[in-house]
């Protein structure tokens, strides 16, 4: 099993993510190959949900287009397991609560380690309900990962002590998607992390450009992207995995320059 | 299991990071005033002289005469302020915005009863209000899309998934999410994140706390059956909640069955559902096999939901009460038949478990009582209920 620590021996990462399904998990495949091509360190793969109450617009409208053309969940692994004969990088699942619920933690986790997914990230599992599935996911060798949002105030250190694989730092409040300027000072956050973990930090939600990439790089170890890739694969469909691809290797450049 | 605000294994706080200091913050206030003296008196105060508590017990006697069996009350929280049940929690939870310094709140609706009961206490108190309902209950609920406007809320249209109850909950977590330090989620049901089950149950406990003294000064005992419908579940919480340790009373939800459960066109949850995770809660949820949920259906707005509260959920577990699922056509004879036999017009949603007593009293004793609880009023529902008949009226 790949380790999600790997993502990060670069110095300094690129996380990206796509929805799984959209348009169709035939190009998800290509694209999951043209980002690790690219350089990305650590790929975010969603499985769509019906409700997505983290998401904006750009991934509400993206599960919606996976789901309406039949996206689930077992089409999901099986496509994984296709990648993985081609593609080393570290994957981790994006998804909400009741998708793993609904399959069952014990059966969702033993697939994961088979496909090598090696972590999971489920916006609705906050601190409190966390010991529901990380024994699970542990078990399997799959780590789930902790997100620290800028209310979490006196929350932080506690969440930073018993988080795994790294830390999802939210850049601002609100949910995903492009955001034109992060007004949220993360020093103070990134620095009460460190002091309760080793652990590598990746900042995330309202990124699209290198100058905001290389800058959470610069605070952070790693910069995350979503809504303006999932942007790239509504605009281009089928035909996204090239622009994608360029996008991504565009993000990494900034990101390797956050260490220089 | 042991996580907060947990019903048997239902319940807990599946939420984003992002909120978890808001709630926490708000289960601190709440512990801090429920059982304050001077907080309990000024909530007792704006319901009487307000909301107009407590609201009447009324003895159905051309009804129970008709149907030819038990006696059947009927707990008018239709004749509160605002026109339903709803106004008991709205004006609880602003006293608590207050407390917690907040200057704004946001509400999701379904038939808009709960967003203009917030909307009314958000005008009382000086509040800025915004509301987010499901585009199609705009579309069929508008007379109460005006009515919050003129109370000085914002109105949103959400476009998102089924625009429904729902995506009306899923739009309101979202702007919390965007903006809390401010502002307060008054959630209008019994289900979110842990402490808004409690919460809310404990402002609407009212109705049974009233109705269980009433019955006993009318009738000199306790009634054999209470009854509410359940969307989110949250009038038939208060409804049951003060009933629950009398074993001898059965205690029965009216969800929505819609065009029929075999149709597959219904908001049945704890008739068809499944155990899940959504909406900040452990509970019964209509989904599909993969945990994707359902698109759900009910001529009633307030009742169209795919989830039921966690406490609801655990009521079913234990089997200390029960459910049974009212069809459309069901409720839009009861609420015919109220209106004709007693000259109440009911709310839609309340239409079911009139529906329900009407095929529940002839089958029980005369000396049997049944309690109803009368949600709201119907007047929202009158154009969509002359169109359902095929009569074309603009509201």
């Amino acid at each position: 099993m790949t380790k999600i620590q790997d993502a990060f021996k670069n110095e300094k990462a690129f996380i990206a993510f796509i929805t799984a399904g959209d348009p169709d998990l035939a190009t998800t495949e290509k694209l999951i190959a043209a980002m690790a091509q690219n350089g990305a360190d650590l790929i975010e793969v969603g499985i769509p949900f019906s409700d997505p109450v983290a998401e904006g617009p750009v991934i509400q409208q993206a599960s919606k287009r996976s789901l309406d053309n039949g996206t689930t969940t077992d089409g999901i692994f099986a496509m994984l397991k296709t990648v993985r004969q081609r593609v080393n990088t570290p994957i981790a699942f994006m998804t909400y609560a009741n998708l793993l619920f609904a399959y069952g933690k014990e059966k969702f986790f033993a697939r994961c380690n088979e496909v090598n997914v090696s972590a999971v990230i489920i916006p609705d599992i906050p601190y409190e309900e966390k010991d529901e599935f990380f024994e699970y996911a542990n078990k399997e060798g799959v780590e789930v990962i902790s997100l620290i949002a800028p209310t979490s105030a006196q929350r932080v250190g506690m969440i930073a002590r018993k988080a795994q694989g790294f830390i999802y730092l939210v850049s601002s409040l609100g949910v995903t998607g492009v955001r034109s300027e992060i007004t949220t000072n993360l020093d103070d956050i990134v620095k009460i992390i460190r002091e309760n973990t080793n652990l590598p930090i990746g900042i995330g939600f309202g990124i699209s450009t290198p100058d905001q990439a290389q800058k959470a790089a610069a605070t952070a170890d790693a910069a995350i992207v979503g809504s303006a890739i999932v942007k790239l694969v509504a605009k281009y469909g089928k035909n996204a995995p090239g622009p994608v691809g360029e996008y991504v290797r565009k993000m990494k450049k900034a990101v390797v320059k956050a260490a220089q | 299991m042991g996580t907060k605000g947990r019903f048997g294994i239902h319940g807990g706080q599946y939420i984003p990071e992002t909120l978890m200091n808001a709630v926490i913050e708000l289960e601190e206030t709440y512990k801090k005033y429920k059982n304050d003296p001077a907080f309990i008196e000024e909530l007792d105060d704006l319901l009487k002289t307000y909301a107009g508590r407590p609201s009447l017990l009324y003895y159905a006697e051309r009804m129970t005469k008709d149907l030819g069996g038990a006696q059947i009350y009927l707990k008018r929280e239709d004749l509160n302020h605002t026109g339903s049940h709803k106004i008991n929690n709205a004006l609880g939870q602003i006293l608590l915005a207050k407390k917690m310094g907040k200057k704004r709140v946001i509400a999701e609706t379904g038939a808009g009863q709960h967003g203009v009961a917030t909307a009314t206490a958000a005008a009382f108190m000086g509040m800025e209000c915004e509301i987010f309902m499901g585009k199609e209950d705009t579309d069929r609920q508008r007379l109460n899309v005006y009515r919050m406007k003129l109370l000085g809320a914002k109105v949103h249209a959400v476009t998102s998934g089924t625009q429904t109850l729902k995506d009306a909950v899923n739009e309101t977590m979202r702007e919390w999410t965007r903006r809390i330090d401010d502002t307060h989620y008054v959630l209008g049901s019994v289900m979110g994140p842990h402490p808004f089950p409690t919460i809310v149950r404990d402002f609407q406990s009212v109705i049974s706390k009233e109705a269980r003294q009433q019955i006993l000064e009318a009738a000199g005992r306790l009634p054999d059956v209470v009854m509410a419908c359940v969307g989110g579940g949250s009038n038939a919480m208060g409804m049951f909640y003060n009933f629950i340790n009398d074993k001898s009373v059965r205690l029965i939800g009216c969800e929505a069955a819609g065009r029929g459960i075999e149709t597959g066109k219904h908001a049945a949850t704890l008739t068809t559902g499944t155990e899940g995770i959504f909406h900040g809660m452990k509970s019964y949820f209509c989904q599909d096999e993969y945990g994707q949920i359902a698109p759900v259906y009910s001529i009633s707005a307030g009742l169209d939901y795919p989830g039921i509260g966690p406490e609801h959920a655990y009521l079913h577990d234990t089997g200390r009460a029960e459910y049974v699922a009212v069809t459309d056509d069901e409720a839009v004879e009861a609420f015919e038949y109220l209106s004709q036999v007693e000259g109440i017009i009911p709310a839609i949603e309340s239409a079911h478990a009139v529906a329900h007593a009407i095929k529940l009293a002839p089958q029980l004793d005369k000396d049997k009582i049944v309690i109803v609880c009368l949600s709201g009023r119907g007047d929202k529902d009158v154009a969509a209920i002359a169109r359902y008949r095929g009569i074309d009226i603009h509201d």
